[in-house]
């Protein structure tokens, strides 16, 4: 039995654990009913249609137009392009030390990834403006613009790296041994049972590392308002500016727009529709991963 | 621990001495069984095998003729599975593993600097104790292996051969291209068995092949085991004395990493001559 101590003891416990809990709960549910509030008293003045399929964005000059295409694209463009550069190298790590390092190698690597993915965002996107675009892209493909896609790409591309790698080593630690077995009994060569055996297995578990790097581009913010500029561009040309969803909002918080004016107002339209695609994006994710863990347990 | 004498799955005798023995029908070839092995397809010399510390095998030399089916019998961690793993280099994935002595396959070392693993898997065809289909078609669980490995001829033909050959065609033909998995595990093992005879092995490694099948799947692999002995050597490890004793040409004992006895099956299983395996085989330990 309980002393009446202990008892007040454990509802004290108790009732901190589910404080704790409740801060974060309750913070998403603000951050969710501001966005949704903003967005409505935008909502009133600029119907969706015209935002969510006009072409041009011009919220703070004359003539006015809230167009949130072009914010969208540049989002996608960036966050695509920075997928072409680290699926190849994510998915070619994580088979590397599943399929083919040593456990010392393994041991050694594992930290690498991660002091990575600890790099602070900002400084990829100071290695983008100051290194990638004058010393890399530029010698090599004069037009491209001192912003561009293509160097925000290319550091957001590295910054997911290491979700994809490690999430898909897990993926493919995960396939049953006695496949690999089974194939290498076949007389197949390790990168034939990698290729056409595990890496195929894994494929569920893969996909959603790809698709949480994914939401992880798409809500990057400081390395791509650095590299890419400020320029709302409907474009899928890398080495023209562009703007994202996210370095509008950066964009404006910074600069001195009054509260409750429409200019202010956009933020939080273009906020939700941000959190809308990456909620979806998180979402598909945590489904594909379920039906993967299925398979093998 | 393993009985060995059950009545229903053989006909068995009490001697005089009061230790039973297994009556082994005479099988063809038997007086050439009782011999000792003169041209083996493996030979193992002095082979011992280790896990970092662990010795798993220890100085085994044993001769396994062709065309023929060979039992591993033993206690479970005796080297059975390390011992079997050996020949068809699966071990090597085990990167504590080391091996000392050598192991010949048709007189050639399977460890020797020139023997390219993977060719070798292809000559040497292994089944393993849970089936491990892979994830695809029936038809294409068959046909990897053979494509991969530069098959030139008519692919429909081999699966068909391959799956006869397996014993298991005539369930199978009307769903090739059905997932693999949705076979029983007795269906799934033969499958196993098919895809690596499509590659045509001379040799076919089996480590407990049946040990995760019922009686009556167990009886056809074995049915089928004793088809397979016309055209590939068998080397089979086993934890039932009565399918060693059933299907084989010629048994091994282990016990402890060491190779205690090796001789023509009904010899081990009447006429021992090594007191421990005298007692395995009866069930005084296992
Ligand atoms: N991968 C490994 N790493 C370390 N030790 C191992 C490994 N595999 C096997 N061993 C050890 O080697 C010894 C022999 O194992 P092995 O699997 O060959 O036995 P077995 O005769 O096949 O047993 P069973 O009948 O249970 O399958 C055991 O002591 C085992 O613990
Ligand atoms: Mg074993």
């Amino acid at each position: 039995m309980l002393t009446v101590a202990q008892r007040v003891k454990e509802r004290g416990v108790h009732a901190a654990l589910l404080a704790c809990a409740l801060v974060s709960i309750l913070t998403t549910l603000g951050i969710v009913w501001v966005l949704l509030t903003e967005s409505l008293a935008f909502f009133q003045q600029v119907s969706p249609w015209d935002f969510y399929l006009g072409t041009r964005w011009a919220p703070l000059l004359e003539p006015r137009s809230y167009g949130v295409l072009p914010l969208v694209c540049g989002t996608f463009l960036v966050a695509g392009s920075a997928l072409l550069v680290a699926i190849p190298v994510g998915l070619a790590t994580a088979v590397f030390l599943s399929e083919y390092a040593t456990p010392r190698m393994r041991g050694a690597a594992k930290p690498v990834l991660e002091v990575l993915a600890g790099v602070p965002t900002v400084v990829y996107g100071y290695f983008a403006l100051m290194f990638i675009t004058p010393h890399v892209l530029r010698p090599l493909l004069p037009g491209t613009g001192v912003f561009n896609a293509a160097s925000a790409a290319i550091v957001v591309g590295v910054m997911i790296i290491p979700t994809i790698a490690s999430l898909s080593d897990d993926a493919l630690r995960a396939v049953p041994r006695s496949l690999r077995e089974g194939a290498y009994a076949l007389s197949t060569t390790k990168f034939e049972v990698s290729a056409r055996v595990t890496v195929p297995a894994a494929l569920s578990g893969i996909v959603a590392a790809i698709l949480l790097a994914l939401a992880r581009a798409i809500g990057e913010t400081m390395a791509v308002a650095l590299a890419a500029g400020m320029t709302p561009n409907l474009t899928a040309n890398p080495l023209a500016s562009i703007q994202t969803m996210t370095s509008y909002i950066v964009q404006v918080s910074l600069g001195d727009t009054p509260a409750g004016t429409i200019e202010y107002q956009t933020i939080f339209a273009v906020g939700l529709t941000l959190f809308l695609i990456t909620l979806a994006t998180n979402l598909v994710a945590q489904r594909v991963m379920r039906r993967f863990r299925e398979v093998y347990e | 621990m393993v009985k060995l004498m059950t009545p229903e799955v053989r006909p068995t005798t009490a001697n005089s001495a009061g230790t039973f023995t297994v009556s082994v029908a005479p099988k063809e070839g038997s007086d050439a069984a009782h011999q000792v092995v003169a041209s083996p397809v493996i030979e193992a010399r002095d082979v011992t095998i280790c896990y970092g510390g662990t010795l798993a095998v220890r100085s085994v030399s044993l001769r396994i003729p062709e065309r023929q089916v060979t039992a591993i019998i033993g206690p479970s961690g005796c080297g059975k599975s390390t011992l079997l793993r050996a020949i068809n280099r699966m071990n090597d994935f085990i990167p504590s593993m080391s091996i000392t002595g050598s192991l010949l396959f048709n007189g050639t070392d399977v460890y020797g600097a020139k023997t390219d693993p993977v060719e070798l898997r292809s000559r040497i065809g292994m089944v393993f104790q849970k089936p491990n289909p892979f994830p695809k078609s029936i038809f294409r669980n068959v046909a990897w292996g053979a494509k991969i490995n530069g098959y030139r001829g008519h692919i429909e033909e081999l699966v068909e051969k391959s799956l006869r050959q397996a014993a298991l065609w005539g369930e199978v033909k009307d769903k090739l291209h059905d997932s693999a998995y949705a076979l029983s595990g007795g269906q799934q093992q033969r499958l196993c068995i098919a895809r690596a005879i499509a590659l045509s092995p001379e040799v076919l490694l089996m480590d407990e092949p049946c040990s995760a099948l019922d009686p009556i799947a167990t009886a056809k692999i074995e049915d089928l085991i004793d088809q397979l002995k016309s055209r590939f050597t068998v080397v089979l490890v086993t934890h039932n004395m009565q399918q060693a004793a059933r299907v084989s040409d010629r048994t091994a004992f282990m016990y402890m990493g060491e190779l205690i006895e090796y001789d023509a099956t009904d010899l081990i299983f009447t006429k021992p001559k090594q007191q421990r395996t005298q007692d395995y085989i009866t069930g005084r330990f296992g």
